[in-house]
């Protein structure tokens, strides 16, 4: 057995932190995915210009300035909040922003940005003729997204989806700089009281590696169900 | 208010796209066992008039009714939109639409595309589409088909399909976009066949097509439109052997038949 020099319990926790941050993120970037995603094919400029803009930016700036900012950024400006509130009408109020609840959000904008257009060019993919055969039987708008529109698009949209999984898997051990232990973090420190650089960070290379891995396996069964039908035809 | 016993009465529909006027004034009353054939040359605006029916295409002008029940618009940026979503959805479940492509849903199996609209939009129990949906698959000769998916089939095979999927909806009238259209021409005559029984058990039917035969021998309205306007319209006996138009005559006589 490999002796981690009581890091071990530590690098555990940090790989079990990455993987729930990068869930949880991943959750986050598919729904604010598909809501830019439809915001941008809607014929309201009302909603499609934020949607433009909300791409733009997340996509034109690194990732690293985003989560600084948004991190003390966002605390500034609940801090200046509150202030407010105190001076004015006398309340003391404290919040403070969960780093771990910070990074989810983080990751969840940056990552919406890119399944965004993920998701916009798959849905431009889907046949319109089947779109309007379920509008000609009256489905709602709701029924049409959830039983047609959507699974029809995700066959075009999973090559997309599982390379930004991976990114953002990857992304996630930026959540260091804000203080959050991930298993990046806790390899970095072990390192640097030890240095024994390859007792730390090769275990965490193959952790993630295990992590891509096995999502590989739950690809491979989206591709499965949403290719149903599919793939007799070529 | 109109008379509730007519399934569909459509009135001086009006259709342009950006310059270019489609439909200049059109209107058209589907009685009960009314089996209406739309004829005329590509561009006459035949499909823009049956997609305008169940609002597929949203007319500039021009009343739709269903059982004496208006369709109702109102004026949006983007042109004339329907007015109460809930009024169109329930209004489309009573027109079925047969498409020129078959657009069956590509991921579902054949059976599940003739019960989804029944379960989800009409709300019938699963057990009771699944029964009903299996003898209209049987009816247009696809039972041992039912657990296929769309690519699986044949052209012929996915339009009668499409046209199950449609007669399970119950619908009092069914729209037929140039239904034989992309078909190879040895799987024509299956599906002509399924739609001489619907006309017969007396369907209300309205058929944009070009098969002349059907048209003469099926129908008992033809309506024939050249650019935007009905140029001529009558029972296919006149209609068709003795046209008064000289561009209906026109427009029958190359085909030989």
């Amino acid at each position: 057995m490999i002796d981690f020099q009581g890091y071990g319990p530590r690098l555990l926790e940090g790989a079990l932190l990455t993987l729930e941050l990068a869930v949880l993120s991943l959750l986050v970037a598919v729904v604010l995915g598909l809501l830019t995603a439809s915001a941008r094919l809607s014929r309201l400029a009302v909603l499609r210009l934020p949607a433009i803009i909300y791409t733009v930016i997340i996509r034109g700036v690194p990732d690293l300035v985003l989560m600084l900012l948004l991190f003390y950024g966002a605390q500034i400006g609940i801090n200046q909040l509150t202030d407010m509130i105190y001076d004015r009408w006398g309340w003391d109020i404290f919040i403070n922003i969960d780093p771990f609840v910070a990074g989810v959000i983080t990751i969840g904008l940056i990552f919406g940005a890119y399944m965004a257009e993920t998701f916009r060019g798959a849905f431009l993919a889907v046949d319109q003729g089947q779109i309007e055969a379920a509008e000609s039987f009256g489905m709602s708008p709701w029924l049409l997204f959830r039983h047609i529109r959507f699974p029809l698009m995700m066959r075009h949209a999973l090559p997309g989806l599982g390379n930004n999984w991976m990114v953002l898997l990857k992304t996630t051990a930026l959540v260091s700089i804000i203080g959050l232990s991930d298993m990046v973090r806790v390899a970095a420190e072990a390192t640097r009281a030890t240095h024994q650089t390859f007792l730390f960070m090769i275990p965490v290379a193959l952790g993630y590696l295990a992590i891509t891995s096995l999502s590989e396996i739950g690809m491979q069964w989206l591709k499965k169900r949403y290719n149903a039908g599919f793939e007799e035809a070529s | 208010m109109a008379d509730a016993s007519i399934p569909l009465i459509v009135s001086d529909i009006h259709k342009r796209f950006g310059n270019n006027e489609v439909l200049k004034g059109i209107s058209l009353e589907a009685r009960k066992g009314d089996v209406i054939t739309l004829i005329g040359a590509s561009g006459s605006g035949k499909s823009t008039f049956l997609r305008c029916m169940n609002l597929l295409e949203r007319p500039d002008s021009g009343d739709i009714l269903v059982h004496g029940e208006p369709i109702s618009f109102r004026r949006t940026r983007h042109g004339r939109e329907p007015a109460d979503r809930g009024q169109l959805q329930r209004i489309r479940t009573r027109l079925s639409m047969v498409f020129q492509s078959f657009n069956l849903w590509a991921h579902m199996t054949l059976i599940a595309n003739v019960i989804e609209a029944p379960v989800h939009v009409r709300g019938v129990p699963k057990a009771r589409a699944m029964e009903q949906g299996m003898a209209l698959l049987e009816r247009v000769g696809l039972a041992d088909r039912a657990h296929y998916y769309p690519a699986q089939l044949s052209g012929g095979q996915q339009q009668r399909g499409a046209i199950a999927r449609a007669l399970a909806m119950e619908p009092e009238v069914m729209l037929f976009d140039e239904p034989t259209s992309a078909l190879d021409p040895e799987l024509v005559g299956d599906v002509l066949k399924v739609m001489r029984e619907l006309a017969d058990e007396g369907r209300t039917m309205i058929v944009v097509t070009h098969e002349m035969d059907f048209a003469r021998d099926v129908s008992n309205q033809v309506v024939y439109l050249h650019q935007g306007m009905v140029e001529e319209q009558g029972h296919p006996s006149e209609v068709l052997d003795n046209p008064s138009s000289s561009r209906l005559r026109q427009f029958l006589a190359p085909r030989g038949r």
